[in-house]
C-alpha cells in the first residue's frame, strides 16, 4: 500500500486497525481457504475478548441470583449487574438510573412500551406514527396494540434516496398523533434519522417519541436527554455483547404512570391473593431473574467502546464506507439502495439479474458474510420494488481487504451468471 | 468441480436465465401459491389435468436461481405424467435433496439440484416448487410455506 492511499484509508493497514482486530478471536477465523470478511455487523456484530472474558468471570466465578441472597456470590453477582445499568446510564446519557430497563433486546424494549405505554394509553382513533424505513421490530407491535385499542398505525413516506420525507411526516403529525416511534438509523438502508428535530415536532403535536436505537449505538455516542425522546431501546448483540439482552430507557414520569409488562419475582414489593404492589423504578419492568450475564457482558462492550478513540473510530467507519460505495458502485449492473446524504455504514444493493441469495452465496466462497433477503423490513423492499436485497454492513473492525473480498465474489457472480 | 459450481451447474444457469412454463394456465385446475418466509421467494404453480394426468403445468414469481430453475425444471419434467407417478417423483426428489439419497440416473436433469446438498440454508429454495406441487395434488393447504 502507497502512502497516500493509507492515508486516504485513515487507520486501514495501520497498527491501530490491527490491534483492534487481534481483540477480536472470531475475526482471524477462515471460511475454506479464504480469510473471514464479516460484513453482517448491523444483523449482529462480533465480541472482544474483554467481553468474553466479562461473561466467563461472571459466569464461572461470580455465578448467582441477584437481588436476593446475602452470601458472598450473590452480592458479586448483583454488584456486577447494577454496575452494567450504572454503565448503560452513562453510555445513554440517562437522568437516572431508574430509567434504565434491562430487557432480551430492541424488540422486548418497544414491545414492552407499546404493550404497557400504548395498552393503558391509547383510545380509538388515536394514531401511531412510523417512518416507512422501520425494522418488522418498530412496525408489529404497534400494530398488534392498535388492533387492541382501535389505534391506526400511521407510516411516513420516504424518498427514492430512502430518506424520511420530513415535509410529509410534519404533515402527518395531527392532535390526534399519541406516539411516534422512529429509528434512528435504518438496518435495511444506513439512513440516519435526524431524531433530534423529529421528537421535537413531535413533541409540538404533544406525541409521545419511541427511537429504535439499535442500528445507532454501536456506531455513533447517543445522548437521550440532548435528543429528548420519551424512550429509546437498543440491543447488546449489535453492540458487541451478546445476544438475549438490551435496554430501554424511558422518562421516569411515564415509566411510573405505566402498568408492569410482565408479572413475577423481581417486579412486586409484596404479593398476597388480593393483590400485589408493585416494586420501584426499574425493577418494576424486570420480572424473574434477568440475563444477568449478558447484562454484565453489555455493560463490557460499554466499557471495551469507551476504550477507543470515538473520533478515529468515526473516520475509519466513514472511510470504509465511501471506499465500499465507490468499489461497489463501479460493479457492472449493481444498483445500491438508500443513497441517503448521512449514513451509517451500511450499503445495501441489488444486481441485476441475480438474485440476492445466490449473490449471498457466491461472495460466502470468498470468505465473504453478508445479509441477503428482506432484512425484516419487508415495506422498505417494496417502496423500492425489490423482493430482497445484498446488505454489507461494517463495523469500525472491518478493513479494506474485507471489501475487496466483496468485490471479488460479486464479480465471480457476474461471471457466472453472465 | 468445487462446490460452487457444483451447485450452479449450467443447467441451472440455464433455466435461470429462461424458464421454462413460465407464466400462467387460465382456468388451472390447481394453483397454489408458495412463499419462503427466509428470502421471500414467492412461486404460484398452476396445474391443469386431465383425469390424473397432468395435462400442463406453468408457473410464476421472483426467486433466487435455485428456486427457479428447480420450478423450470420441475414442471418441464412432470407434464404429460400421471398423479401417482409424479408423487413418487416427489419422494425421490425430496430424499435427494435432504441428502438422503444419491442423484440416480431416473433423476435426469433434475440431478442438478442436488448441488444444494452442500449448502443446507439453500436447501428450501429448491424444494419450495416441488412442496407446493405435493400440495397441489393432494389438496392439502393452498398456501406452502417452506417454514
Amino acid at each position: 500500500m502507497n502512502a497516500s492511499r493509507s492515508n486516504e484509508l485513515g487507520i486501514t493497514g495501520s497498527e491501530q486497525l490491527a490491534a483492534i482486530r487481534r481483540q477480536f478471536p472470531a475475526l482471524a477465523q477462515q471460511v475454506g481457504n479464504k480469510p473471514l470478511a464479516y460484513l453482517d455487523n448491523a444483523a449482529s456484530t462480533q465480541v472482544p475478548q474483554s467481553v468474553l472474558d466479562a461473561i466467563q468471570t461472571q459466569q464461572g466465578l461470580n455465578h448467582a441470583n441477584v437481588h436476593r441472597a446475602v452470601h458472598m456470590l450473590g452480592e458479586r453477582a448483583t454488584v456486577s449487574y447494577e454496575s452494567a445499568r450504572d454503565k448503560a446510564v452513562d453510555f445513554i446519557n440517562a437522568p437516572s438510573r431508574d430509567c434504565v430497563v434491562f430487557t432480551r433486546g430492541t424488540t422486548e424494549s418497544i414491545n414492552l412500551v407499546a404493550a404497557s405505554f400504548g395498552g393503558s394509553t391509547l383510545k380509538p382513533g388515536d394514531e401511531i406514527l412510523v417512518s416507512a424505513m422501520e425494522h418488522h421490530s418498530n412496525i408489529v407491535p404497534w400494530q398488534l396494540i392498535a388492533e387492541r385499542t382501535g389505534a391506526h398505525l400511521v407510516p411516513a413516506p420516504i424518498t427514492p434516496e430512502g430518506e424520511l420525507d420530513t415535509d410529509a411526516y410534519a404533515r402527518l403529525l395531527n392532535e390526534r398523533t399519541r406516539i411516534v416511534a422512529l429509528t434512528q438509523a435504518s438496518n435495511a438502508l444506513g439512513t440516519i434519522n435526524s431524531v433530534k428535530d423529529l421528537t421535537a415536532k413531535a413533541h409540538d403535536a404533544g406525541a409521545v417519541v419511541v427511537i429504535d436505537g439499535a442500528q445507532a449505538v454501536p456506531h455513533f455516542r447517543v445522548d437521550v436527554q440532548d435528543i429528548g425522546c420519551d424512550f429509546y431501546a437498543f440491543s447488546g448483540h449489535k453492540m458487541f455483547a451478546g445476544t438475549g439482552t438490551g435496554i430501554l430507557f424511558g422518562r421516569s414520569e411515564l415509566l411510573d404512570r405505566m402498568p408492569p409488562y410482565q408479572g413475577g419475582g423481581e417486579m412486586i414489593l409484596t404479593v398476597s391473593f388480593e393483590s400485589s404492589q408493585y416494586n420501584a423504578l426499574p425493577y418494576k419492568f424486570e420480572a424473574g431473574t434477568p440475563n444477568i450475564t449478558g447484562s454484565v457482558a453489555l455493560g463490557a462492550a460499554i466499557d471495551y467502546l469507551g476504550s477507543l478513540d470515538a473520533k478515529l473510530i468515526a473516520n475509519h467507519e466513514s472511510t470504509l464506507l465511501d471506499y465500499a460505495t465507490r468499489q461497489l458502485s463501479a460493479i457492472d449492473g449493481l444498483r445500491i439502495i438508500g443513497t441517503a446524504n448521512n449514513k451509517v455504514p451500511v450499503v445495501s444493493f441489488v444486481m441485476d439479474d441475480i438474485h440476492a441469495h445466490d449473490l449471498g452465496t457466491i461472495v460466502n466462497d470468498e470468505g465473504v458474510a453478508i445479509r441477503t433477503g428482506h432484512h425484516c423490513a419487508m415495506p422498505v423492499m417494496d417502496y423500492f420494488g425489490v423482493a430482497a436485497t445484498a446488505r454489507a454492513s461494517l463495523a469500525f473492525y472491518n478493513h479494506e481487504q474485507d471489501i475487496d473480498s466483496l468485490v471479488r465474489g460479486l464479480c465471480r457472480a457476474r461471471e457466472l451468471f453472465g | 468441480m468445487n462446490e460452487l459450481q457444483d451447485l450452479y451447474r449450467e443447467v441451472i444457469l440455464d433455466h435461470n436465465r429462461s424458464p421454462r412454463n413460465f407464466g400462467t394456465i387460465e382456468n388451472a385446475d390447481r394453483v397454489i401459491n408458495g412463499v419462503n418466509p427466509l428470502c421471500g421467494d414467492k412461486m404460484t404453480l398452476y396445474l391443469k389435468l386431465d383425469g390424473d394426468l397432468i395435462e400442463d403445468a406453468r408457473f410464476e414469481g421472483t426467486g433466487c436461481a435455485i428456486s427457479v430453475a428447480s420450478s423450470s425444471l420441475m414442471t418441464e419434467r412432470i407434464k404429460g405424467t400421471n398423479v401417482d407417478a409424479t408423487l413418487r417423483l416427489f419422494d425421490d426428489v425430496h430424499a435427494m435433496l435432504m441428502g438422503q439419497s444419491e442423484p440416480n440416473d431416473s433423476m435426469e436433469k433434475l440431478a442438478a439440484l442436488a448441488g444444494v446438498r452442500d449448502y443446507p440454508s439453500r436447501v428450501k429454495c429448491a424444494s419450495l416448487a416441488w412442496h407446493a406441487l405435493k400440495s397441489a395434488l393432494t389438496g392439502s393447504d393452498e398456501r406452502i410455506s417452506t417454514e
